[in-house]
Parts: structure tokens; C-alpha cells; sequence
């Protein structure tokens, strides 16, 4: 009895883990599966391609510079950093009806929103609403964490302090007169990022907890006066200094400004002459950056962008192109096997 | 420490040749001041910390490993310099290796600890002034006489003083020390006081040294008023330190050595760390991504400062730098620029794989342990594996190297026959032959004939009496057996009665199973051994009496030598000398014509594959004894060369003999040797034969395993062929080895010497000791390396080599000459004897067999069988599976940190060099943790690309993974490719989605960390996938664990931007991953990216499959071929 106890005590577990018996499925890449499988793939994609370009094409779009850099460019003028608060306007005009709704996005160039320490320069607590970081602003901030009289910045840091600060306006010329498009402001900026991310102090009103604060350098109100017109767009959570404080991924990139989506204009825009008034306050020039403003309308893919169909359909093609090779290959060799 | 002070006292002690120990009262004026010498206390330390130095000494040990210190050096920059990531990304997962490790090794010594004090606290009694006093056993010291019970272990290295058994021996048995259960006679030292109280007397004996089977020494015994009585000490009065005391009630010894100076303790130094060839390439492979990392380093920094030095982009006005970093000096700020860098890229090296490695390692081992199919139910134990870092080595074995007897054989002997002068006696043992024993045919004389009775007795009485065979404990039982005896013992088969097998119960004890072969082969011809009592041998004689014989001296048997002899005196007062050897070793020693006869039966049956020995004798007259006697006496005190001085006297007294006869031993081949042979063979293994046995046996014995088939040349160097040419050794040497080098290596065409299966001439090579030392010690200089040259040439391509009459270091020197020969090729040793442990701890796998010349093999190897054809499976199967999950394994890893860190490289470009990161902090730190480490692991336990079945039937399957074919600069490029394939994939795939950041359908806009998830999302999908593309064996937990990481994956992603978390500083990654996922643009990117990725991967597959189906062929082959075990289907569903 002990000896056999001691025998089933040495002796390996007989399971089928222990033996690497375990059952297994084990497929099996063949000709049979990959060739319809590819042409399956290849169509579909083919035809998520097509759609995808369609889609894409029929996106309108307008571009337009307003730098200034030619010397014949309206906003040739404002280019000098000693003239301040300086107007200038951009005509065009569009030939058939500007589908809507028309979105209306800034965008900028060689500029370069995701260097580390302008990303960094930041201090989350204070756009948060903790207000005991007003008053000491986290050293991350530097150099845009006291201004020159040791006053506390709020908010503090270089990405807040470089908040992007050219106002359009958009009028239609209509029987010679300035007829405003009404550009609506909301919802521009992330859901989540005015309702979780960033959140204003606590306190009523606002202006009272920017006491013994200074609104950061460059900026011309101070947070709690960024929309005058809307009491409730301001601090934080205002939409511009969300989306502003979105980093773009790349040094060329666009911002949502505003959309049109009401009055006579939701329809979209319709064929006509058109002026953008614009107050040039953001200096580009100084690092060989560009500004442009973009009108277009989106699909459901979200904004024009020719690559993902043109994409979809070489490797769709691809895909097909293989299946037709490896049928020919693999009929050669089972050709060449009943042989 | 104490142990190191001892050391340090002991430094003068040690150069001195001998130590001298004073036991009991000192011999008073008889010399001047007594100092006694200091000895290192009976303390075992086999521990490696002490409560106070472990910290310190563990981790100085850990970061001593180059990759540690890797990764403490980039933890130390993060944490000195401004750097894009936390410290904690890569301090986390290395502070858990360390303390991972750093609780195992602490685990592992505090059970060393536990062990030392249950030794060092062992009660043992001491005999101090004639009271026995009881003690701890570390308290005992150099010189103590101490007393040992039955069944206790000697708790230091003792010389045996006094025995509770009449014939002042013991038994004891040294299962702990060489694994060896066999009981071993030891003798006290001879005419000691009966009062050890009174004893007085100095031992003399060397320093302590390792070898268990060596110990030279000389006691002094003071009288009173006597001269002193000198007497020898040899191992045979040594006790050494955790042998256990058998059949004996107890002894008293004196301590010589103690504690650290024991035997035992010389001996378990550590073995030096055998490294595996798949490390090796980690280690290069890492170098080459070492250098990938500090040239991405460097471009970066390069390019940053040239892209910089353009106006106005160095400092724009939106990002001011503050005053200090605009006063840091230019270089300095270019170094930590660097260092920035390679700690933003230092992910391409991770920590996780060592980790991931020496996990697959530890529980891969486990599948060798585990493996039923290695459990042999004779001995009741499965496969051993003493280290688990030489797994896929296993998988790569190119030379075999095996040891004949106990490996090949079973070392299970039998006598077959016997020659006595020159007529032949053959035993069957089948019960159907009528003549159990019977005189054939001698090829001498056509007419049975045999030798006169006489020298038929003679011959019996030396195989009676010459060896070291002790009869098993008396029981009642013997004295029943010498009364069954009488019965069945009859003449030498002259009646043609059958006889009846012996009592097999009849228990013999010897070391070498040949001499029990011997004794028992006797008894079947009526002369019984009935044992060895106050040195008179009795032997049962075939008229039924007992005869007596006075043994006066054993002249050892050692290897060199190759023979044995025992002095004896007989009733009527003849001194006789019988010796046993081999036939070479007999030969030249007895008179020459009487060789011939003898010759002829010994060259057959070594033909036959039978183990011979010839047996001699001769008549010592008085002076002749006399002189014998002093010599060895003289020979066995001497405390200097006595190996020496005793192989003269040897030599002088085993002169001028006459030859009677010689014996035959059968020893039959392993179970299913020839077959594990043949595929290993298959395999494209070489199989060398390493043997100290006969080249006649040896070959014979290569035939049956069909090393040596019959179409095989063999080609032979042995001091036979070289005595041939009537010229000079060596230049018949030269001649033969261009001869052969000419057959077996220019005269087969380039392209044939690679492949095993063509029809062209097999060639076999047999070389002998003598030769090979000729070989390797050639005197001029310039023709050893040409010699070496040669010789290793022309076994390369043999299929099978034969080195015979070797001895156990010549072993050792083959292998070592192999290893290191062009291409270094992998060899593994297997044994199961003492002897092989040179071998096995020289080459790069040492395998040992637990067969019956003890555990020493076992001891010293690396993986542990109990049969030889158990080998087949560990190479075929394990080894190949091992090595292919192993390799799979590091590639991948290279590969996934490529595609992992590439495309954070190339968004340096677009983001001014700043050292943003791509992705997420949690992202970097849980990539190879958490999101693809688990997939990998589960693959690189359970994967079998061919089944188990199917590796074993098809040998030739492992020649496809030789040469380390997985881990070969050409698959790493192919790997590293891909890596970069796939990141440059990644990223610029979402920088043209990232053309136009408005990617949903209502104008937003995403921002960098969009961007970077998207990246990580199709990184770590298609590194999973393509882990799924190349697992060919799902089981259960792979699925699991493959669409379980996914989930993980996209679940904490979820819940990480789901919620503020209050102890981060940002929020970056809020609903950013949600936010993605509500975008169909990402969606359709996302699979576009995966699926462009794997299309190549898919394409090689297939493309592969037409024109080189062979797993797949085969296992359904295979199935064809076994289609009546029903089990293989279930296991192996290869339909599709």
C-alpha cells in the first residue's frame, strides 16, 4: 500500500497539460482560404474605397492664407509688430451654394503646439478649479508662472499664454451692403473636455477667484471676460480656450473657429461675394509660420481627406491583384503535382 | 566571515604538503612547546547572505547583470535629468524584477540557512577524556575523537578508529555524497587500543582536497615506553562527512578535516554556468539594438540642433525657455539632449524580456519533469532537470558524445563463457538446451576437448578469489544456501545434468557489476564465495568443502594499470598471486606461449561484443613474498607520490605469470539503443562513441546500435593499424590520417558531405586512446595543429565515430576539441558514470542516465533520464520545441519593441526634437507588461508547430532548426524588417489621416494624444495578431490569452480616460480613446493599418505553403501511417 503510494507519488501527473496533450486547433493557411478570403477582402475594400472618395470628393472646401506676407495682401499691414489692434479683410467669393453646415476653422503652420515643454507648461489643478494653485501655480508653468511683480498667472504656463487671438467676422455682400453671417461658437470643443476635463472655481462670481491673479501676458481679457456675450463661456470653460488647448498632433494643423449653422445660412452658404473681417493680433511671421482660415463641410468620415479612400482602394486592388497571382501559381502547381 | 578569518589563519598551513593532528594525551617531553595547529571549526556555511550583507550583496549581484545595469543607468538619468518620461515608467517594472528576484534568491538562501543550522546543531558525542560528552556537531574540532551510531551520517571527515564489528570494518553508504546506495567496507586502522582513552598518537595526512576517493595519510601511535608504531591511512579508513553508517552499531573516529574542509563541503563548490547559444544571440541581437538605440539617439540630437540653429526656431515667442535652461552651457544641454532621447527610446530594450525569458525557461522546464513518457517505472523516478537555461539548446545538439557501458548498455552483466587454456565452456542459461554447461568447439582442437580438472580449478579458485566482492550481511538464509548448494552443484557439466540456476538471492556487493558477473559465473561451476572473514576468503568447493584462503593483499584495481591482483596463502602454506585485467594489460605479462591460445577466444568474443578479462596466476616463493610485502608496505605509508611508488611495486610483483584463462561478459544493449541511434543519426546528429572499454567490444557493440552499418568503411587509427607499416609511429601516423583525410573528405564531391540521406560512401571512424594522446601531443608543433587539423576533418565526416580505450579526461579533451572547432558546433555528453562526469561538464549539454555506476553523473549533468532512448524525445521533441518557442520568443520581442518605438522616432521629426512622447506614460509602461507579454508567453509555453508525434517518427524534422537556423543574422533581418515595416506602417498611416485633424461628423478636431492612441491601437493589434498569424497549435489558453490581452486592452483604455484620476497631474488622456472609437475614420484606419501591415505575413505563409507543405504533408502522412492510434487524431486534427 505505501510502496504504491509512493510510486503514484513520483510518477508525472498524466493530464493533458502536464503532456502537452492539450487539444488544440490548428489551422491551417492554405491556398483554399486565402485566395477567396483575399478577393473577399478586395472587394470589400474596393468598394469601402469608392465610398470613401466619393464621400471625400464631395466635400467643398476653401482655403485661404490671410499671413500677409505678399506685399499686396490686405493683411500685408498688419504684419508689423509695432501696429496694434489692426483690421484687414479678405473678399472672395463662392460661384455655387456652399453646402451646410459650413465649418469655419483656423489654421496655422509651422507651429509647433506639441513640443515637449510647451505641452508640459501647464498646470491641470488650477483648470480644475483648485483655487489654492491660483495663488501658486505649479513651477511646470515657468517661465509664464509670475509676471514680473511675482503676481501668480492664472492660468499659468505657455500653452494658455499663447491662446490663439485673431476675431473674424463674415459678412455677405449683398446689393453692395455688409450683410453678417452669424457664426455660432458652441459645441467647437470636446464634450468632455468643458464638462469633466476643465472645470471653473466654485465660486460666484467668477471674477472672485481670480483676485491676486494676473491674466496671463499675452492675453487681452482676463478668463472670466473671454465671451462677454455669454456669461456661462467664460473661465475655463470657454469653447476657443478648449480648443486651443486641444494640442494638434502635427506642426500644420487646424482648429474649429466657429460653425454656420443658423439664420438664413443654415442651408450653407450661398453663391456670392463675401468679406472675412479679421482683427490680426497673432504674430506668425517671427518662426516662418503660416495662417489661413478653411471653410468645409463635413461627411461622416469627418473632414475632406483624400487618403484613406485612395488607401482603401490600392490595397483592395492589391488584395485582388494577389488572389489572381496566387491562383495562377497554385493551379501551375497543382498542375504541376497531378503530373 | 568567520570562514574567510580562518582562511586567512590558514594561509601559512597551507602551503605545506600535509597537516599533522594530535590525538588524545600529548606524548609529553617527547617534544617541545605544543602549539597546536589551527583548523577551521566543523561549521558548514553553505549559505550565501547573512541577514546583514543580503541587501548589499544582492543587489551588487543583480546589477552586475549587463541588463540591470542597463536599466538602472536609464532610470538614474530620468531621474537627474529633465526627461520626457517619469521615472517611473521604466524604475516600476525594474524594481519588480529586482524584488522579484531578490525574494527568490533570499527564499533560496534562508532554506540553506535553515539546513546549515540543522547540521551545524546536530547533537553528536564526543569521547573527551574518557567521558562521552555530548556536543554540537559545529563544536566538533580537528582532533576530537568522535562516536557514530548506526544510521547516522558522520557529521565531519573521520579515520575510523574502532569498530563495534569484530573485523574492525564497517559499512557505510555514500548516497548523499556520490549517490552511490551500495554498502563500502571501510577498516579501522589496524592494532589500535581497545581504550581509545589511552590512545595516544599523531595522524599525518595531506590538506584537504575534493576528490572522495583519495586520501593519503600515516598515524603514529605512541606506546608507553614503546617505540611508536607507524601506520598507512588510505580512503579505505576515511569516513567522510555525510556518508551514513549501515549494519554497523557504532564507530568512534578521529576528526581530520572539518566543516569547510570536509570532503563534502570541497565538493559542492558551484558549477561554472554553462550559457546557452540562444543567449548568446540575445546578447548580439541586443548589441545590434543598442547601437539602433544611441544612433536614433544621436540623429535626433543632430538634427535638433541643426533645425534648430534656422531663426526663430529654436525659441519661438509662444514657448520662452526659462532663464536657467537659457544659461545652461551648449553641450551640456546636447548631452542631456542625448540622454533625453535614449531614455525616450530606451523601450526598444525591455526589461520584460529577461523576465519573460527566464519564466518560459523555469516553466518550460517543467514539461521535461512532467513528461510521463520519461518515468521509468524500474527505478521510479522521471527525467531530472538540474537547469533549466540550456532548454533549447537541447533543440540544437550537432555531436553526441556517449559513453558506452551504462549508457549504450545496460550494464547489466552476464557471464557467457569461459576459455580455460584455450578450450571453450559456454553457460546457457536457457533451461532447454540440455547441456546447461558444455565444452564447445575451441577452434584450437576439432574434437570437444577440455582442460584437465586441475587447471579447471585453478581457474575457478582465482575467479573465486581475485576481486573485492563482499557477500551481503550473513542471514540465516546462508546458512540454508551452503546446504542447497550441495545439492545443485555438480561437476563441469561432464554428466550433462542440467543445472539449475543459482540462487540469485545470494547477494554479492561489489563496485563494478563485472566482478559480481565473475563470482556468480563460478558459482554456476561449483565453486561458491562464501566471504571474507578476519581476512581468510572461504570458498565452497565443488566436492563440497570449504577451502580457506589467508588474504595477505589486494593489489587494487585501477584504470591505468587495468588489473587487479590479490595476494593469498592457502592451507598448505602457498603463496599465491591471481590477476584479472584486461588482455592487453595480461599479455605482455605471462609467458608468451601460452598467449596464443588465449588470444584467439579473446578476439572472438570481444568480436561478439562480449566485456573479456584473462585471468593469471603465480607461485610467490618465501623471499619473493617477503619482498612483495615490504614493498607495499613501504609503498602504503608513504605520505608523498604513494600512487606512484605503489603502481612500481605493482608492477615489479605482477611479473611472470602464468596465463589459465579468460572469461566473457555479456552486457546487453540499452532498450531501444539501436532505434534512438538511428534517429538520432537521422537527426543529422554525428554520434561519437567515447569508451574506455575494448576497440572489439566497442565496435561490436556500434554495430548493434547501428552506428556502424554494413555498408560503412570504417576507417581506423588505433595503435594496431599504426604498428602495421613497419615504420616510425608517427610517420605511419601522418600517412594514415592524409590517407583517410583524402578518402573521407577531398574525394567526396563539396555538395554531398552536408547531406546524411545520399547514397554516397558512409565512412566510420574508430581511434584508441594511445593514438589520440599521439594525435594531440604530437612533438613537433607545426604538425599538432595539422594533425588536430586532419583528424578533426576527417570526423566530421564520418557518420559515426569510435573512440576506445579512453580515459576519463581524454573524454572531456575530445568534446572540448569539438567545441572548439570551426563553427562550434553544439555537443552534448551523456553518461552514467563517474567517469563521464569530465565529459559531461565540458560540453555544452551534459545529460546523465540514471543508471547503476552511481549518482555522480546525474550530480554534475544538466538534465537527468533514466534510460537512454528517453533521449530521443528530449531532442527530437523537447529540444526542437523548446528551441523553436524560444527563438519565436525573442525575435518577436525585438520585433514588437521596434514597431513599439519606431514610430516615436519619427514623430521627433515632426515635432522639433523635442523629445515629445507619442504615447501615453501608461502606454509606454504597460506595452510590454501588460498588452503583449502575456500572448507571447502562452505561445512560447504550449506552441507545437508540429505535434509532438510527428517530430519524433520524422528525425530528418530536426536538421531543419539546426545551426541555430531561428536566430541566424538572415532571420533577424527579416524580423527587424518587419519591425520597421510595420512602424513606418503605423505611423505615417494616421499622419495622413492626421492631414485633416476634423475626423468626426461634427468639425472636431483631435489633438497629439488622438494621434498617439490610434498608433498604440493598430500597434497593439497587429502585434498581437501577428502572433496569432504564427501560432499553428491552439489550445485553449492561447485563445485566452490572445483575445483576453485585446479585451484588456480596450477595456483599461476605457476606464483610464474614463475617470479623473486624483493622483495624476494631467488628464491627458481623458475620453480620448472613447472620443476615438466614436469616429469612423479611425475605425476604418484602424483596420486598414492592421490588415496592410499583415498582408506580407500572410502572403509568406501561403506563398510558403505551395512549394514547401511539409509539416503539414507530413503529419498527415504520418497520420496514414498510424492510423490505428486513434489518440494521435485527437491531438493532431491537421484537417482543415
Amino acid at each position: 500500500m505505501v510502496k504504491q503510494k509512493q510510486e503514484t507519488a513520483n510518477q508525472p501527473d498524466n493530464t493533458a497539460f502536464t503532456q502537452q496533450r492539450l487539444p488544440a486547433w490548428q489551422p491551417i493557411i492554405s491556398a483554399g482560404i486565402v485566395i477567396p478570403g483575399f478577393l473577399i477582402i478586395g472587394l470589400a475594400f474596393i468598394g469601402i474605397g469608392v465610398a470613401l472618395f466619393v464621400t471625400s470628393q464631395s466635400i467643398q472646401v476653401l482655403e485661404m492664407d490671410y499671413t500677409g506676407v505678399d506685399k499686396t495682401s490686405p493683411c500685408n499691414r498688419c504684419t508689423d509688430p509695432n501696429v496694434k489692434s489692426c483690421l484687414c479683410q479678405m473678399d472672395f467669393s463662392i460661384d455655387t451654394l456652399f453646402k451646410g453646415p459650413v465649418f469655419f476653422y483656423y489654421g496655422l503652420s509651422n507651429y509647433y503646439q506639441n513640443f515637449r515643454k510647451y505641452g508640459v507648461s501647464i498646470d491641470y489643478n488650477q483648470l480644475f478649479g483648485d483655487l489654492s494653485y491660483f495663488t501658486s501655480p505649479s513651477e511646470k508653468c515657468s517661465p509664464y508662472q509670475y509676471d514680473n511683480n511675482n503676481n501668480p498667472i492664472v492660468p499659468c504656463g505657455a500653452m494658455a499664454n499663447s491662446m490663439f487671438s485673431d476675431t473674424f467676422k463674415l459678412f455677405q455682400i449683398v446689393n453692395g451692403t455688409n450683410k453678417e453671417v452669424p457664426l455660432d461658437g458652441k459645441g467647437i470643443a470636446w464634450w468632455t473636455d468643458s464638462n469633466i476635463k476643465y472645470r471653473n472655481p466654485s465660486v460666484t462670481p467668477l471674477q472672485m477667484a481670480f483676485n491676486n491673479t494676473v491674466k496671463p501676458l499675452l492675453w487681452a481679457n482676463p478668463a472670466y471676460q473671454l465671451d462677454p456675450a455669454d456669461a456661462n463661456n467664460n473661465g475655463f470653460i470657454n469653447q476657443d480656450f478648449l480648443v486651443w488647448m486641444r494640442r494638434a498632433a502635427l506642426p500644420n494643423f487646424r482648429k474649429l473657429y466657429r460653425r454656420i449653422t443658423s439664420g438664413d445660412y443654415t442651408q450653407g452658404l450661398p453663391a456670392g461675394n463675401y468679406t472675412l473681417q479679421i482683427a490680426y493680433n497673432y504674430p506668425v511671421l517671427s518662426f516662418g509660420g503660416r495662417k489661413t482660415v478653411v471653410f468645409s463641410n463635413v461627411s461622416w468620415m469627418g473632414g475632406k481627406n483624400d487618403f484613406l479612400g485612395i488607401a482603401y482602394l490600392v490595397i483592395g486592388s492589391m488584395c485582388i491583384i494577389m488572389s489572381i497571382v496566387m491562383l495562377i501559381v497554385y493551379a501551375k502547381f497543382r498542375f504541376s503535382e497531378e503530373e | 566571515m568567520l570562514r574567510r578569518l580562518n582562511r586567512l589563519l590558514g594561509g601559512d598551513e597551507r602551503r605545506v604538503d600535509s597537516r599533522t593532528i594530535y590525538v588524545g594525551r600529548q606524548p609529553g617531553s617527547t617534544n617541545e612547546a605544543f602549539i597546536p595547529p589551527k583548523f577551521c571549526d566543523n561549521r558548514i556555511v553553505s549559505s550565501k547572505y547573512t541577514v546583514w550583507n543580503f541587501l548589499p550583496k544582492n543587489l551588487f549581484e543583480q546589477f552586475r547583470r549587463i541588463a540591470n545595469f542597463y536599466f538602472l543607468i536609464i532610470f538614474l538619468v530620468q531621474v537627474i535629468v529633465d526627461t520626457p518620461t517619469s521615472p517611473v515608467t521604466s524604475g516600476l517594472p525594474l524594481f519588480f524584477v529586482i524584488t522579484v528576484t531578490a525574494i527568490k534568491q533570499g527564499y533560496e538562501d534562508w532554506l540553506r540557512h535553515k539546513a546549515d543550522y540543522e547540521v551545524n546543531k546536530y547533537r553528536v558525542t564526543v569521547l573527551e577524556d574518557g567521558r562521552r560528552i555530548s556536543k554540537e556537531s559545529e563544536k566538533i574540532k580537528v582532533g576530537d575523537v568522535v562516536e557514530v551510531v548506526e544510521d547516522e551520517t558522520f557529521p565531519c571527515d573521520l579515520i575510523l578508529l574502532q569498530s563495534s564489528r569484530d573485523d574492525g570494518t564497517c559499512f557505510v553508504t555514500t548516497a548523499s555524497l556520490d549517490g552511490e546506495s551500495n554498502h563500502k567496507t571501510h577498516y579501522t586502522v589496524p592494532d589500535i587500543e581497545k581504550d581509545l582513552e589511552m590512545l595516544c598518537a599523531t595522524i599525518e595526512c595531506e590538506q584537504p582536497q575534493p576528490d572522495l576517493y583519495k586520501f593519503v595519510g600515516r598515524m603514529q601511535i605512541y606506546r608507553n615506553n614503546q617505540e611508536s608504531v607507524v601506520r598507512s591511512l588510505g580512503p579505505e579508513n576515511l569516513l567522510l562527512k555525510g556518508a551514513t553508517l549501515k549494519n554497523t552499531k557504532k564507530i568512534c573516529g578521529v576528526a581530520v578535516y572539518t566543516g569547510m574542509e570536509t570532503k563534502m563541503a570541497l565538493n559542492y563548490q558551484g558549477k561554472s554556468q554553462k550559457r546557452s547559444a540562444v543567449e548568446k544571440s540575445i546578447n548580439a541581437f541586443l548589441l545590434v539594438y543598442l547601437c539602433i538605440l544611441l544612433s536614433k539617439a544621436l540623429v535626433c540630437t543632430t538634427l535638433k540642433y541643426v533645425w534648430q540653429s534656422k531663426p526663430g526656431q529654436d525659441e519661438p515667442w509662444y514657448n520662452e525657455k526659462t532663464p536657467r535652461e537659457k544659461e545652461t552651457n551648449l553641450y551640456l544641454k546636447m548631452f542631456t539632449d542625448f540622454l533625453s532621447f535614449m531614455v525616450l527610446f530606451n523601450f526598444i530594450i525591455p526589461v520584460s524580456m529577461y523576465v519573460t525569458v527566464e519564466m518560459q525557461k523555469f516553466l518550460g522546464s517543467l514539461f521535461i519533469t512532467w513528461d510521463k513518457d520519461f518515468f521509468d517505472p524500474e527505478i521510479k523516478e522521471g527525467a531530472l532537470v538540474n537547469t533549466s537555461d540550456l532548454n533549447e539548446e537541447l533543440g540544437q545538439v550537432e555531436y553526441v558524445f556517449t559513453d558506452k557501458t551504462g549508457t549504450l548498455t545496460q550494464n547489466n552483466m552476464e557471464f557467457i563463457e569461459c576459455c580455460i587454456d584455450g578450450f571453450q565452456y559456454t553457460y546457457r542459461d536457457t533451461a532447454s538446451e540440455l547441456d546447461g554447461f558444455c565444452v564447445t568447439d575451441g577452434p584450437v582442437s576439432k574434437l570437444p576437448q577440455k582442460a584437465s580438472t586441475e587447471r579447471e580449478e585453478l581457474f575457478l579458485r582465482a575467479l573465486c578469489l581475485c576481486h573485492t566482492v563482499q557477500v551481503k550481511e550473513p542471514t540465516e538464509q546462508d546458512q540454508g544456501q551452503g546446504g542447497g548448494l550441495l545439492d545443485q552443484v555438480d561437476g563441469l557439466g561432464v554428466d550433462g545434468e542440467v543445472l539449475q540456476p543459482p540462487q540469485e538471492e545470494k547477494g554479492f556487493i561489489a563496485s563494478s557489476p563485472d566482478e559480481i558477473a565473475l563470482v556468480k559465473g563460478a558459482v554456476r561451476y561449483g565453486f561458491t564465495f562464501l566471504g571474507l572473514e578476519n581476512k581468510v576468503m572461504k570458498i565452497l568447493n565443488r566436492n563440497k568443502d570449504v577451502e580457506m584462503y589467508e588474504l595477505l593483499h589486494v593489489l587494487n584495481f585501477d584504470p591505468v594499470r587495468r588489473r587487479m591482483s590479490v595476494i593469498v596463502r592457502s592451507r598448505s602454506g602457498d603463496t599465491l598471486l591471481f590477476c584479472k585485467g584486461a588482455d592487453a594489460s595480461i599479455f605482455p605479462r605471462v609467458r608468451q606461449e601460452e598467449v596464443e591460445r588465449i588470444r584467439m577466444h579473446v578476439d572472438r568474443n570481444a568480436k561478439e561484443g562480449y566485456r573479456t578479462l584473462c585471468v593469471a596466476y603465480k607461485y610467490l616463493s618465501a623471499e619473493e613474498y617477503a619482498q612483495a610485502d615490504a614493498g607495499l608496505r613501504e609503498a602504503r605509508l608513504a605520505l608523498q607520490d604513494r600512487e606512484e611508488k605503489l603502481m612500481a611495486v605493482y608492477n615489479q610483483v605482477e611479473t611472470g605469470m602464468s596465463l589459465i584463462g579468460a572469461t566473457a561478459v555479456e552486457d546487453r544493449l540499452q532498450e531501444e539503443a539501436a532505434e534512438t541511434m538511428e534517429s538520432l543519426q537521422g537527426a543529422g546528429i554525428k554520434i561519437w562513441v567515447l569508451t574506455g572499454d575494448k576497440m572489439e567490444t566497442a565496435k561490436s557493440t556500434c554495430y548493434a546500435c547501428r552506428l556502424f552499418q554494413r555498408n560503412t568503411e570504417l576507417l581506423e587509427l588505433t595503435v594496431r593499424t599504426l604498428e602495421d607499416g613497419r615504420m616510425r609511429r608517427e610517420a605511419r601516423l601522418h600517412e594514415l590520417l592524409i590517407e583517410y583525410h583524402k578518402k573521407a573528405v577531398q574525394d567526396v564531391p563539396p555538395g554531398v558531405t552536408r547531406s546524411w540521406c545520399s547514397d554516397s560512401q558512409d565512412y566510420g571512424f574508430i581511434i584508441d586512446g594511445a593514438s589520440l594522446s599521439m594525435v594531440l601531443n604530437c612533438s613537433h608543433e607545426s604538425n599538432s595543429s595539422l594533425y588536430k587539423n586532419l583528424f578533426l576533418q576527417i570526423c566530421q565526416n564520418c557518420t559515426a565515430v569510435l573512440c576506445c580505450r579512453m580515459a576519463p579526461l581524454q573524454k572531456a579533451q575530445i568534446v572540448k576539441m569539438v567545441k572548439n572547432s570551426k563553427g562550434s558546433p553544439i555537443t552534448l555528453s551523456i553518461g552514467d558514470g563517474a567517469n563521464d562526469v569530465s565529459m559531461i561538464l565540458e560540453a555544452h549539454v551534459g545529460i546523465g542516465i540514471k543508471g547503476k555506476e552511481g549518482r555522480q553523473a546525474v550530480r554534475n549533468s544538466d538534465y537527468a533520464i533514466p534510460k537512454l532512448k528517453h533521449l530521443k524525445k528530449l531532442l527530437l521533441a523537447h529540444g526542437h520545441l523548446y528551441y523553436v518557442r524560444i527563438a519565436h520568443l525573442v525575435q518577436y520581442f525585438f520585433y514588437k519593441n521596434l514597431c513599439f518605438i519606431l514610430p516615436q522616432f519619427l514623430y521627433q521629426f515632426f515635432c522639433g526634437y523635442s523629445q515629445q512622447p507619442l504615447y501615453d506614460a501608461a502606454y509606454l509602461t504597460m506595452y510590454n507588461i501588460c498588452f503583449t507579454s502575456m500572448p507571447i508567453l502562452a505561445y512560447s509555453l504550449l506552441e507545437q508547430h508540429i505535434c509532438i508525434d510527428v517530430l519524433l517518427e520524422n528525425a530528418t524534422l530536426y536538421r531543419a532548426i539546426a545551426k541555430n537556423a531561428m536566430l541566424r543574422w538572415g532571420p533577424f533581418i527579416k524580423w527587424t524588417l518587419q519591425g520597421v515595416f510595420h512602424g513606418l506602417v503605423f505611423f505615417f498611416g494616421v499622419r495622413y489621416l492626421f492631414s485633416n485633424p476634423a475626423l468626426q461628423n461634427n468639425g472636431q478636431v483631435f489633438g497629439n494624444w488622438s494621434y498617439g492612441t490610434i498608433v498604440f491601437t493598430v500597434l497593439v493589434f497587429t502585434v498581437t495578431l501577428k502572433l496569432a498569424l504564427d501560432t499553428r497549435h491552439w489550445t485553449w489558453l492561447n485563445h485566452f490569452v490572445i483575445w483576453g490581452s485585446l479585451a484588456f486592452y480596450v477595456v483599461f483604455s476605457f476606464f483610464w480616460g474614463g475617470i479623473i484620476w486624483p493622483f495624476l497631474s494631467q488628464q491627458r488622456l481623458c475620453s480620448v480613446f472613447a472620443k476615438m472609437l466614436s469616429s469612423l475614420s479611425v475605425w476604418l484606419v484602424i483596420i486598414l493599418l492592421i490588415l496592410l501591415s499583415l498582408l506580407p505575413e500572410i502572403l509568406l505563409v501561403v506563398f510558403r505553403n505551395p512549394f514547401a507543405p511539409r509539416p503539414r504533408q507530413l503529419s498527415e502522412d504520418s497520420l496514414l501511417h498510424s492510423s490505428r492510434q486513434q489518440q494521435l487524431s485527437h491531438h493532431c486534427p491537421t484537417s482543415t
